[in-house]
This record gives structure tokens, sequence and C-alpha cells, in this order.
């Protein structure tokens, strides 16, 4: 799925990367705890997560296959991390959408569409 | 054949730049154009061994050896050490303070997700006079 239809579904605001829209993304994790996240397979992911500090893109940046950190529950990061994702070409992302358990990392199959519609990810993160 | 080798020193609690070295290491990696699998692998257990020194130790340093058929990555503190090293390796298991824990680390992840990714894990040392351990990840 393309990282335009990310954001459509999840009614998401850009916040760096919008020439990179067109990129793809095969799974979705969603966690708070960097360490599910470090746990996670190798493929070209989408991150979903309420922290908003710089760790996040720092362990992002380390994987090296997260192509887009979505923010979650309206969190809004500051301009380090903007910085920091701009430079290692990661697309960030904002929604107002929550993700319903904290501490729950599920892993999406994102290369058939029609499992990614608004009611999958509402539900699955 | 003599490693491509590099050095950093890793302050405790500095949260804001901590991480760096394992991202400047993943980089030289891709720059000596190792495969991307390795790549990962490495990555990982460095950052996880650099994040454990941030939040557990008193301060310790990073070194990375590359050589044409295997990494070595050694993390080293100045202490206090591990007090019961097999819990530590347990999933899960997890000693790090509540504002770690806020800040999304210290989920009892670390040391099983570093052996998980490297070859050999080897804790040469865990008193309180420091830990050190030594990864190695062929290629």
């Amino acid at each position: 799925m393309k990282l335009d239809e990310v954001k459509e579904i999840l009614n998401a605001e850009v916040l760096c990367g919008h020439d990179r829209l067109s990129e793809e993304v095969n799974t979705a994790c969603g966690a708070d705890l960097m360490s599910d996240v470090l746990a996670s397979k190798d493929e070209k992911s989408l991150l979903l997560t309420g922290l908003t500090n710089v760790q996040v893109v720092r362990t992002a940046e380390v994987l090296g296959d997260i192509v887009c950190i979505v923010f979650v529950r309206g969190k809004e990061p500051g301009p380090e991390i903007l910085k920091m994702a701009d430079s290692a070409s990661i697309v960030v992302m904002k929604t107002d959408y929550p993700l319903l358990s904290r501490v729950f990392c599920t892993k999406m199959d994102l290369t058939v569409g029609v499992n990614f519609n608004r009611e999958a990810v509402y539900n699955g993160f | 054949m003599k490693p491509y080798t590099m050095d950093f020193d890793v302050k405790a609690r500095d949260f804001s730049s901590a991480g760096e070295s394992s991202s400047k290491f993943r980089k030289t990696l891709l720059m000596l154009s190792i495969p991307s699998d390795i790549v990962r692998r490495a990555s990982i257990a460095a950052y996880e061994a650099e994040m454990n020194i941030v939040i557990h130790s008193y301060g310790g340093k990073m070194h990375f050896e590359i050589y044409s058929d295997k990494i070595v990555i050694i993390a080293e503190d100045t202490g206090p050490g591990i007090k019961d090293l097999e819990l530590a390796m347990k999933k899960g298991y997890s000693t790090a303070p509540k504002e770690v824990i806020e800040m999304g680390f210290g989920a009892g992840m670390g040391l099983p997700n570093m052996k998980r990714n490297t070859d050999t894990m080897e804790i040469v040392n865990h008193d309180e006079s420091g830990t050190k351990i030594v990864m190695t990840i062929n290629f």
C-alpha cells in the first residue's frame, strides 16, 4: 500500500516527507515499546506509536526498514524529531486515532489492500 | 587482516544522544556494502547494547570491529553490573525505572534481542565493577 493511501485511511496530516508519499509499505506495527519494534520482522513498515521522543526516530533509523512513523492520539512531535526523521528519509504523519492498546504490537499484512481499511486499522491498533 | 574499528563513549542517562553510536556504526556498515540482513542484525544488537549502557550503567563505551567475514561488537560499562543474569536473559524481565519505561524502553527485551540477532554473545563480566558483552555476527 502506498503512503498516500495510509494518509487517507488514517485521516492523517503529513508533517515531513510530503514528496515521498508514493512509497510503499508492506506491514504495520503498532507499539509504545521500542524493543517490540526492534523485535519486528524485516519488511518495509509503517510504525504507529503514541510516543513522541527522539528515540522513536532513532529506533526507526537503526532498523532501516521503517518508511513512515504515524503519531497517534493527535500527538504533536517536536521540531527535533521532524528534523531527525527528515535527515533519515522517514515520512512522519499524525492522526487523531488512538492506539487501542498501549503495550500491543501487531503486524498487519498490508500487501492485500482489502485488509487495510479504516475499520481494520481502528480495530487492529 | 586488520579490522576497521570504531569507538564511542556512551553517557549514562543521556537520552537525547542515546543511539548515536549505533546509528553511525550502521551508516558505516552500509557504506562498506555489508549485506542488508547483517546490517540490520548488527544495528539492532548494537542499539540494544548502547541503550542498556544509557539506561542501566554509570556510563561506558561501544567498540566495533568490522572484518571481511564478521563483525564484533563490544559493549563495556563501569558498573553496577547485572545482579541476576539468568533473570535478565528472560524475555520481559526488566529492572528499568518508571521514567525509562515511559520513554518506550525497559521492556525486558534488550539482552534477548541482542542474543537473537548475533551468532555469539558472551557476557565476559557482569559484577559491580562493570559489564562487558562481546557479540559476533558472521557473514
